[in-house]
């Protein structure tokens, strides 16, 4: 059969939304693309938990501990849901780790901004996971079976982290002054690459039109945008704060917000490695990796005993 | 020949015309192979199959069951936890699916739907 007639019926399976399995046969495009896609989130999730893993020993009490090391130890099983389906693909979890490394495969960009108060943690909850979700869910319904699957449980899981961070601001929001004011700054600080996470505008979105075709992205960056920034512009009444936008305004006619131009020269800049903890992320995941060497090893040299014990129990009984 | 083809889950090693064992990359830093992977299936209470949920990378399988426990656990979703390691599962191929699963098409009279019997017969 020729490629194209494969073509065909691949992509007649995705119209009629029939799940592309691990061992059909896809174009080669279609691959690349799931596994960058799908690499790149993985790697989010694991570099995800540095700037809250900071936070773990200096929460203000063992309640917020427990929590944010909950939400950690899911954002690692995240990373590990991921990794797993990319490797369904055809690509080794060293290669991504490899790529992540060397710089070659990216993460969210959202990461390389620093958390340095408490309520930063209420502000990632809230907004950046919050942004998260609001991409995630979509994706649960992506056209290639192991991503929709780790979605749906990514998902399921997700929503814990958007409620513990607003609660975690609500409290603090109706504290002392220096508290509101500590809330006020976080959401200042994190509220625009939280709208960046989104992504490009639709026109210079490069890998849009693909996606769409393929039902991996069902609905562009600037919807999900808009949904999040309608969503948010409501919930932060409710803290009593504000967004930084002096041109956030409720449109009656399009009955959605508008809101101001984004700074997309930050937002490359930090893409291409020049936000504030780039360079600190990376380093923090390399030498974790290599300093990591020796507990792989060990593992390893136990597997084996444990092994050969096997093998001399077996011996015995025979 | 490939007579007999392994298709497993994690299966990367096949799309690269190899067949049998896993690819194992070498991983820079150490110079030790990847551990192998591992397909997890969980028994979400007492009484129901186990389900495939996924699959990890463990030195042996004891480790798999633990952090099998780890990831795919944390909220009470299984009282049972079975790890088969990736190059043990056998599995269809999809390109036959057609012709593979086609002689149950045209057995209708294998439905119950396919009897129509007067409304009067009950529990049936």
């Amino acid at each position: 059969m020729a490629v194209q007639n494969f073509e065909q019926i691949f992509q007649q399976k995705i119209d009629d939304d029939i799940r592309i399995e691990p061992k059909d046969w896809m174009p080669e495009k279609y691959r690349q693309t799931l596994i960058r896609q799908i690499s790149q989130h993985a790697h989010s999730e694991i570099v995800g938990m540095l700037p809250e893993g900071s936070w773990i020993s200096r929460a203000p009490s063992l309640k917020r501990k427990q929590i944010l090391v909950a939400k950690v130890q899911d954002e690692a099983g995240h990373g590990l849901y991921l990794y797993s389906a990319a490797e369904t693909l055809g690509i080794s979890r060293d290669e991504m780790i490899e790529q992540l490394h060397s710089g070659k495969a990216k993460y969210s960009s959202i990461f390389n901004y620093p958390t340095i108060t408490w309520a930063d943690m209420g502000a990632i909850g809230w907004l950046v996971d919050g942004a998260a979700i609001m991409n995630q869910v979509p994706l649960c319904r992506a056209s290639y079976g192991p991503y929709s699957r780790a979605m749906i449980r990514v998902c399921k899981e997700e929503s814990f982290h958007q409620r513990q961070g607003f609660e975690a601001l609500l409290v603090l929001s109706k504290g002392t002054a220096e508290q509101k004011a500590m809330v006020q700054d976080a959401i200042d600080r994190w509220w625009w690459p939280s709208i960046m996470m989104f992504g490009p505008h639709d026109a210079e979105s490069s890998n849009s039109e693909s996606s769409m075709k393929w039902k991996i992205k069902r609905f562009s960056n600037d919807e999900l945008r808009q949904r999040f920034v309608d969503m948010i512009a409501e919930q932060v009444k409710l803290l009593g704060m504000t967004l930084p936008d002096p041109d956030l305004k409720w449109n009656e006619d399009t009955k959605h917000y508008d809101f101001g131009k984004i700074n997309w020269e930050e937002f490359w800049n930090v893409v291409s490695g020049n936000g504030p903890c780039n360079k600190q992320r990376l380093d923090t995941r390399k030498k974790a990796w290599e300093e990591g060497v020796w507990v792989r090893e060990a593992a390893a040299a136990h597997a084996e005993k444990r092994k050969q014990r096997v093998v001399v129990k077996e011996g015995i009984a025979a | 020949m490939n007579l007999f083809r392994k298709y497993y889950y994690g299966d990367y090693d096949s799309m690269k015309g190899n067949s049998g064992e896993p690819a194992n990359t070498n991983d820079k830093s150490s110079g030790a192979p990847e551990w192998p992977l591992f397909e997890i299936f969980i028994r979400s209470k007492q009484g129901l199959d186990h389900k495939h949920v996924g699959s990890l990378h463990a030195a042996d399988a004891q480790m798999a069951v633990e952090n099998a426990r780890d990831v795919y656990t944390r909220r009470q979703e299984g009282v049972s936890i079975w790890v088969v390691e990736s190059k043990h599962i056998h599995a269809s191929n999809p390109d036959e699916a057609e012709s593979f699963y086609e002689p149950a098409n045209d057995k209708v009279y294998r439905h119950p739907t396919f009897y129509d019997l007067p409304d009067e017969v009950d529990h049936m």
